[in-house]
Formats: structure tokens, sequence, C-alpha cells
């Protein structure tokens, strides 16, 4: 018969490791359950994306056909449709603007108890963020496509990597977009508001992430640097770009590396921060 | 007499209160004023590798987009904190703004006048003045007078936006971002030549809607160019008509809501 018991799963039951996988993919599912009681908001989300998706595509393809060569940046006219559309199916999957959890959690208060949890913040909030970006993905980023697709001719991918390289591009921009909100949300460890950071991360990550306009558009070397020396590209501009076949094999896999390592780097900001945060919360608060 | 003192007493409060926390309000200040550089700096961008778009070159672009800056920036400062009515119908928050003897919807904007949008209505007006000595405009009294007019017809038209789509969280509350499709995506079509778009999508927006009539059609006028889409040269001065039925519109959705508003009771 089996000996199980209705008490809490010991450690060495089934070990630290599967344990600590177990309670994240536990969170993911939370975080995606979350969402998905926002059935109204999904929808009307969809809607204004598709909206924007109309306006930016005819104002790019309005561009590319006056562009010299017809191919402004190197693009073809339906290479800038994919890039509008799949960018606005894309928008709420990295879920680039609205996310001041912590920075309220560390204002109020309640911090304190996260800090008790078995979990780490950093891990605790990313295990969210992932159900969160998994829910987008299945409602929020099919319908705008569906829209461009209907209305406009789009560049379908030849290259068979493309499609694998895009789904890991996406995994890594969601995890990159991931760690930047956090790192701006941790500034309200010492600045207490930390609505001043959010704000400027709102109009950088919009503008500099490739929303508005493809950073190809900008000259060369400021795009190079923007790519090189900040996250920003690497959170829409590359996904984007690599399903829209824009550059070689070679560069479409080195824009992917070049967001492995910005993933690492961000994640490892993400918890050196929390860690000198947590310093200072026990010196302040005994 | 008594109920404009009170309006006033409500608008001082606000300013007092933006004032307090001084850093705050200046990133806010500075922030909310970035969005819109932003927007401009995108069409700068977009004719870095065009030299048209839709058929008109960088000047002339840039008095369209400063038109419709100049009246959204206005609007927005205006009318544009309506869109808190969706987490008031909410929260039921809006009880008690409906138990007051005054206006709901002055009330409403007055107990958070944006005073941190103010920088923003400054940009905007100067991407409009720009853009105007930038063409060569011949001018006429009837011009002179459009260029008075479009800007406050543009601000109105917003304005009644503002209003209707916020009004929606009345029958819908979880609205979210729809209103957003219409106040910032017609701050965003309406920045560009209406000869841009193509299909029922320019049908719909520019004509059914009447965004085409915010800042394209005076613009139209201004410089003296015709319609590549083929409305008449007058039909810029249609510009305040459109922007009063909008207004009457609003109005209409707004009283609607408000009657048809049941409070969640909490």
């Amino acid at each position: 018969m089996d000996q199980r018991d209705a008490s809490v799963p010991t450690i060495s039951r089934i070990g630290p490791f599967r344990a600590s996988i177990a309670t994240f993919g536990a969170l993911i599912g939370s975080g995606f359950r979350r969402y998905a009681t926002y059935r109204q908001a999904t929808i009307a989300g969809t809607f204004t994306n598709i909206v924007f998706g109309f306006l930016r595509c005819y104002v790019l393809l309005a561009v590319a056909a006056n562009a010299a060569g017809q191919r402004p940046a190197g693009y073809t006219a339906e290479q800038l449709a994919t890039y509008v559309w799949v960018g606005q199916g894309l928008l709420a999957v990295i879920g680039l603007w609205g996310w001041t959890e912590l920075a309220d959690r560390i204002r109020s208060g309640d911090i304190a108890a996260d800090l008790l949890r078995p979990v780490p913040p950093l891990a605790g909030f990313l295990a969210v963020d992932l159900g969160r970006a998994l829910h987008g993905m299945l409602t929020r980023f099919v319908p705008p496509l569906l829209a461009g697709a209907v209305f406009f001719p789009l560049h379908t991918p030849t290259r068979w990597q493309t499609v694998p390289l895009f789904t890991v591009s996406v995994a890594l921009a969601v995890v990159i977009c991931f760690g930047c909100r956090f790192v701006v949300n941790a500034t309200a460890y010492w600045l207490q508001d930390a609505r001043g950071p959010i704000t400027l991360w709102t109009l950088s990550a919009g503008v500099l992430g490739g929303l508005y306009f493809p950073l190809r558009l900008l000259p060369a070397e400021l795009t190079v640097a923007l790519w090189v020396a900040t996250p920003l590209p690497s959170l829409l501009q590359t996904p984007l770009d690599v399903i829209a076949e824009r550059d070689g094999p070679a560069l479409q896999a080195g824009l992917v590396a070049l967001q492995v390592v910005w993933a690492v780097l961000i994640l490892a900001l993400g918890a050196l921060v929390q860690r000198r945060a947590e310093r200072r919360l026990v010196v302040q608060g005994g | 007499m008594g109920e404009l003192r009170a309006y006033a007493a409500l608008g001082a409060a606000q300013v007092r209160s933006a004032t307090t926390y001084r850093t705050s309000f200046l990133i806010e200040l500075f922030g909310n004023m970035g969005a819109t550089v932003f927007d401009v700096i995108t069409v700068l961008v977009l004719f870095r590798v065009t030299p048209a778009l839709g058929g008109f070159s960088l000047a002339e672009a840039m008095l369209i987009t400063g038109l419709s800056t100049a009246g959204f920036t206005l609007a927005d400062f205006a009318v544009g904190n309506v869109d808190r009515l969706k987490s008031m119908v909410r929260a039921g928050t809006l009880d008690a703004v409906l138990v007051r003897p005054l206006g709901a919807l002055p009330q409403l904007l007055l107990m958070d006048l944006p005073i941190r949008k103010a920088l923003r209505v400054v940009f905007g007006f100067t991407v409009l003045v720009l853009a105007v000595a930038a063409n060569d405009i011949d001018w006429t009294p009837a011009r002179v007078l459009l260029l008075v007019v479009a800007p406050v017809a543009a601000a109105v038209f917003f304005g009644s936006i503002f209003v209707s789509s916020a009004s929606l969280a009345f029958w819908w509350v979880d609205s979210g971002e729809v209103g957003a499709a219409f106040t910032y995506g017609g701050r965003d079509f309406t920045s560009y030549p209406m000869s841009v778009y193509g299909g029922w999508f320019r049908g719909l927006f520019a004509y059914a809607l009447g965004f085409a009539f915010v800042a394209y059609q005076p613009a139209l006028v201004l410089l003296g160019v015709p319609d590549p889409l083929g409305l008449p040269a007058w039909s810029g001065f249609l510009s305040p008509v459109v922007a009063l039925a909008a207004a009457a519109f609003a109005a209409g959705v707004w009283r609607a809501g408000i009657r048809h508003y049941r409070s969640t009771g909490s």
C-alpha cells in the first residue's frame, strides 16, 4: 500500500533540484492562470494592437514605396509588413510596458513577505512572468499576425532555421525584458518611488527596442552601438529581424547569440541588485 | 458664482499637490514631454530614408504632424485624464463625484488636472510654429484664421475622442486598451498624410470617424496644395464643423453613460 500521507513533501523525497523545478513550474502555471482571467482585457488589447498594426504598416509601406530601390534600410515591403505585424503580436508577449509590481511591493513593504519565501524574488517573479508570456503567446500573438496576413502581403520565412531561431529569440527577449523591468523596478529599494526610472524605461524601450520604427533606419553606427551597448534592441528588433530574414544566416544567428549574452548579463545584474538591496533592507529594518 | 469658486478650489488644490513632490513632478514633466518628442523624431527618422511620404515632403508632412501634435497635447492636457473613469467605475468611487452638486465631468477633470503634461503642450505648439516657418505659405486672411482655428478644433476633436472612449467604461468595465486605439491611435493616424493609408482602413478612420479633418485637410489649405485624394479645396475649413459634431456626439455618449451607470454598490 502507498505509504504517502498528506504531509508536505520533504526535500529528501524528490531531491532539492527536482523540488525547485516543481516550484518553478507551479509558479509559471500561476502566472498563466492569473492572466487567463482577464479575458475581456485580452480582447481589448488585441483590438488595439491590430489598429496600431494597420497604422504602422501603412506608414512603413509608404516609406518603402518612395525609398531608394524601394528597400529602406535593406527591408523589402513584405519584410517590413512582417516586421510590423509580428511586432504587434510580440508586444504583449514580451510585456514591454506596465509592470510595476515589484516597485509597488517595495513601496508598500510587502516585499518583506516575499523575502521569507523559499524562492528568491528574482526567480519567483521570472517564473510568473514566463507564465504571463506563455499566455500572451497563445492568445495575443496570433490575432495580429492573422490580421496582417489577410490584409497585407507578408514575407514568409524561406530558411529552415528561421522559425526555430525565432522561437529561441522570443524566449530570450522575454527573459531580457523581464530582467530590465526587474532592475528598473528594483531602483525603488533606494528611491522609494520608482516612477522616474519607470517613465524612462517606458520611453526608451518603445523607441530603442524597435517598436516605433526598425532601428536599421538610423545611421548604421548608431544602430550597432545600441545593439552592443544596450539590451534594448534585443527586446523586439532582434526577434523581428530574425523572422523577417533581414540578414544572412550568420548574422541572424549572431544576433540571437548576442541576446544570450544580454539575458545572462541582465539576470546577473538583477541578482546582484537584489542581493545589495536585501543587505540594505536588513540593516535598515533589523 | 459659488459653483465657479468650487471648481477654482479644485483646480488650485491640484496645483498645490503637483508642486509638493518637486523631483517627482519634474521627472514626470520631462517624461511626458519625451513621449511626444519621440513621435516627432519618428517622422524625422522615416524621412531619413525616403524623400517623400504619401506625396509630401518633410516640411509639408511636419505641418500635418505639427497640427496634430498641438491639438492632441492640448486635448490630453485638458481632458486626457478622463481615462481614469474605468478605474473609478470599477472601484465605485464615481459615486462620490455624482453626489456632489457639481457637474460630474468638470469635477473628474479638475480632480487630477495634469500639470505634468504642460510642457508637452508647449512642445506641440513649438513643432507647429517651426513647421509653419519651414513652409513657404502664401498668407491670406482666410489662411491666418485657419491656422488659429485648426489647432483648437483639433483639440476639441481629440477631447471628444477622449471622452467618448472613456465612456465605454460605463458599459464595458474591462474596456482596457480599446480607448487607446482611438486616442493615441488617432494621434498617430493624423500625424501622417492620409494618402499614406489605403483601403477601408482609410475610409473608416479618415472619413467615417473624421480624423482626416484634424490636421490633413487644414494643412492642405495652408499649403495651397490640391488633395491627392480628391476632396475640394474648401474641405480644410470643415475642421471646426467636424470638431463640433464630435463634441456633440461625445456629450451624448457621456450623458447616456452617466444615466446607464449603476454603482458597484461597494
